[in-house]
């Protein structure tokens, strides 16, 4: 379907740059957006997805990957582990080792709890690392949670769980100075006011930034954090299976060493799951921007004992994932791009939306401009619209890139490509989780004493996410779920017995619907051969 | 069919396409990556890696998931590389030179080699923050250090046994929040928000209906 290629299109970006940077353009009308993203927002495209057979969202439907791992082969059976020998034993279970768990984390150590996080890569391992544009809260004299609240409500299609958004938005300026007072170095003026700037979808400019590297700058304080406190942090190591008390609550977890394949038994009063989001699962062939351990795990997880998922059927598209080069299809090129002045280009040069649209709205336009409209640029894995940075120096002065996006500039130069000077090939890639485990404002899900906390949540954002929303989230959610299941679990019992027979009915309800899926569950990582023709034979 | 290359993963020889990264190569090799493989962007420092090419004498350092594979590229991998991280309070420290004498003497045992610069997977400049370290500079320390992503590298190859990323980790923490000039916006947006200023605003907005939403939103006034 691509059209134009490469270098010849790339003269006309040059030639309409300078016209360019002064043309304003239009915002959408609602219909307008509503029409768009009907017609091209993969979140739209019924045939991606299927109707669940089983448990507690039968009905719903969900993309046929997660369909496929929600009601998968557990990873284990009863026979394989001896509940009865409690290899770790604690307060408060958290398995994730992101921003949420940590956050959650270091609350719970706070409020004198025996705190064991899980994390089957490294802690710190997580999309947190990766977030680059910033973080959202109202604390600027023009801003409030009520602008916050309206922002996210209206850009998230009006979905969201009030009681959640408005937890975030009003628990938002405090998660940023818990932050700072950690010592996270966010960008200021000399005089200390926060530097913010607009998002997708923003009427204040509330992101506040770490430079690009804002989610990474957050995330190793964190872990810093968690380290000074002496919190047990068992690295390499996943939850494949959650354990209940003979009432049906949660009680702990199976766990599997990612390098040894042993399992052990983990007793706790409360689990929060804080295990990330799904990019990993490729929904509809997309690349994505996330974390190589993104796969939906903890949906898996909670489903298989009862907890009820809302808007599982709704994901997340950047609309500027780098297209080109190669070597990194799919990887994030942060919304601040735009946010500092870059524009969405087509192929003629033509600047076809305005740049801070929604991230729904923007994926729909870049992918109506590469197929309908055939105004797209080909490369190697389809097509791409450009991104004209060299418009952010124009605007922001000579400097501005290495000052405020380094990381972008890093990433770019070393293939060759400097973005001061280029323009940069834009494609959507699969970023975040719109859906997830339903939670009350406390955090916990369906079931009793199993919490959730971070990207593994759904009903925060509705169907649509804003730019600095998520680690908002992360932060706000994460503490809380971290104080609430801390705090309950002074009032639980520790259980005597520890059962799996959540699993044992799980296994009679996948053979009542003749579900003869035999993929593991959970997923826990993705294979790769990048189209080694041998691969196929590969054994284990 | 793509040009392959021949390179070494811990010796043994393979042919891949020479469009994909170290990262991409060992997969296409076969191996199902568990340690060593993080982010997969640059961000989290878990891929480490040494290679060498053949007929070269130097070991170079870089990210698997950051580096096109070359012709006759021998690789090992440095998924994990035993750092030093000392404990402390953050409310406790006082945020003077002597934190850092206490916590990491060995930085003053620096002899002035470069080896860190040299091998930084991010091109940073190592030994230059470090000194700024000894002199309890933490604002330049950690201005020049920020963009480290704690792959160890630079550890790996210090002859005096420094664990940069670690001190740099402690100096932009003493900076962000002891030397950085404090917001008086947010403290008194913290304020407001726990005084109960917007509490009856945010619970008119959930009450409104739909309708009378779509329209705020539809027309709300956008700061420029």
């Amino acid at each position: 379907m691509a059209q134009f290629d490469m270098l010849e299109s790339v003269k006309k970006v040059e030639a309409a740059r300078e016209a360019n940077l002064l043309f304003e353009p239009k915002r959408m009308t609602a219909e307008e957006k509503d029409a768009l993203l009907v017609a091209y927002h993969p979140d739209y495209k019924k045939e991606e997805f299927e109707a669940l057979k089983i448990g507690a969202n039968r009905g719903d439907p969900v993309p046929h990957e997660l369909a496929a791992v929600l009601e998968g082969r557990p990873r284990i059976t009863p026979a394989d582990v001896d509940l009865t020998r409690i290899d770790h034993d604690c307060d408060v279970l958290i398995i994730g080792g992101g921003g949420a768990g940590i956050s959650a984390a270091l609350e719970a150590e706070q409020n004198g709890e025996r705190v064991l996080v899980v994390t089957k890569l490294r802690v710190g391992d997580a999309n947190t690392m990766m977030a680059e544009g910033g973080i959202q809260a109202a604390d600027k004299p023009n801003d409030s949670p009520a602008i916050h609240y309206l922002d996210a409500f209206g850009g998230g299609h009006f979905a969201a769980k009030p009681e959640l958004l408005v937890k975030l938005v009003s628990e938002a300026p405090d998660a940023i100075l818990w932050l700072n007072k950690l010592g996270v170095e966010f960008d200021k003026a000399p005089d200390g006011t926060m530097i913010t700037t607009h998002g997708g979808g923003t009427s204040r400019k509330r992101m506040h930034a770490a430079r690009d590297y804002t989610g990474a700058e957050i995330m190793r304080t964190l872990r810093d954090e968690a380290l000074n406190r002496n919190i047990a942090i068992v690295d390499f190591t996943a939850a494949v299976e959650l354990l209940t008390d003979t009432e049906g609550k949660c009680a702990g977890a199976v766990l599997m060493n990612m390098e040894t394949g042993e399992l052990t038994v983990a007793r706790a009063k409360t689990v929060i799951l804080a295990t990330g989001g799904a990019g990993r699962m490729h929904y509809q062939g997309f690349p994505t921007s996330n974390h190589y351990g993104a796969t939906a795990d903890g949906l898996a997880l909670g489903y298989r004992v009862g907890a009820k998922l809302l808007y599982a059927d709704t994901l997340q598209y950047h609309p500027t994932g780098a297209a080109y080069p190669e070597q990194i299809f799919g990887a994030l090129v942060t919304e601040k791009v735009r946010s500092l002045g870059a524009k969405l280009v087509n192929a003629e040069g033509e600047v076809f939306m305005h740049p801070l649209e929604t991230r729904d709205v923007a994926a729909a336009a870049i992918i109506r401009e590469c197929s309908d409209r055939q105004k797209g640029v080909k490369t190697a894995s389809g097509c791409g619209v450009w991104l004209d940075t060299p418009m952010i120096e124009m605007l922001g002065g000579e400097g501005t890139i290495l000052a405020r996006i380094p990381a972008m500039h890093r990433m770019f130069e070393k293939y060759g490509i400097d973005i001061r000077k280029e323009p940069i090939l834009v494609y959507p890639t699969l970023h975040y989780q719109n859906g997830g485990l339903d939670i009350t404002p406390d955090g916990m899900t369906a079931v009793e004493n199993l919490y959730a906390a971070g990207e593994v949540v759904g009903g925060i954002h509705g169907r649509n996410r804003l730019m600095g929303n998520s680690l908002l989230d992360v932060i706000v959610f994460g503490r809380s779920a971290g104080k609430h299941a801390s705090e309950k679990a002074k009032s639980v019992t520790k259980a005597e017995s520890l059962s799996l027979c959540r699993l044992e009915e799980w296994e009679k309800e996948r053979t009542a619907a003749g579900i003869e899926n035999e993929t593991p569950s959970p997923k826990l990582l993705p294979v790769y051969s990048h189209g080694n023709p041998l691969f196929q034979k590969k054994y284990f | 069919m793509e040009n392959t290359v021949n390179i070494y993963l811990f010796g043994k020889r393979y042919a891949v396409p020479e469009s994909l990264t170290i990262m991409g190569a060992m997969e296409y090799a076969g191996y199902q990556l568990v340690r060593g493989c993080g982010c997969r962007n640059g961000f989290c420092g878990a891929c480490a890696t040494i290679y060498r090419i053949k007929g070269d004498r130097e070991l170079k350092v870089c990210l698997a998931c950051q580096t096109k594979v070359e012709n006759d590229m021998y690789i090992a991998t440095l998924p994990f590389f035993p750092l030093v991280k000392q404990v402390y309070d953050i409310e406790k420290i006082t945020p003077g030179e002597a934190v850092m004498m206490q916590l990491y003497p060995e930085i003053y045992a620096c002899i002035g080699c470069n080896a860190c610069t040299k091998s930084c997977t991010q091109g940073l400049k190592v030994m230059q923050y470090i000194a700024y370290a000894q002199r309890g500079d933490f604002a330049r320390c950690a201005e020049e250090s920020f963009d480290c992503v704690m792959c160890g590298v630079c550890s790996s190859r210090c002859p005096a046994g420094i664990s940069h990323p670690q001190v740099a980790q402690l100096a932009r923490r003493i900076n962000g929040k002891y030397l950085a000039p404090a917001s008086a916006h947010l403290e008194d947006r913290v304020r407001e928000i726990e005084n109960g200023t917007f509490s009856e605003l945010l619970e008119a907005l959930t009450e409104k209906p739909l309708d009378e939403l779509k329209e705020l939103y539809n027309n709300r006034e956008i700061e420029a």
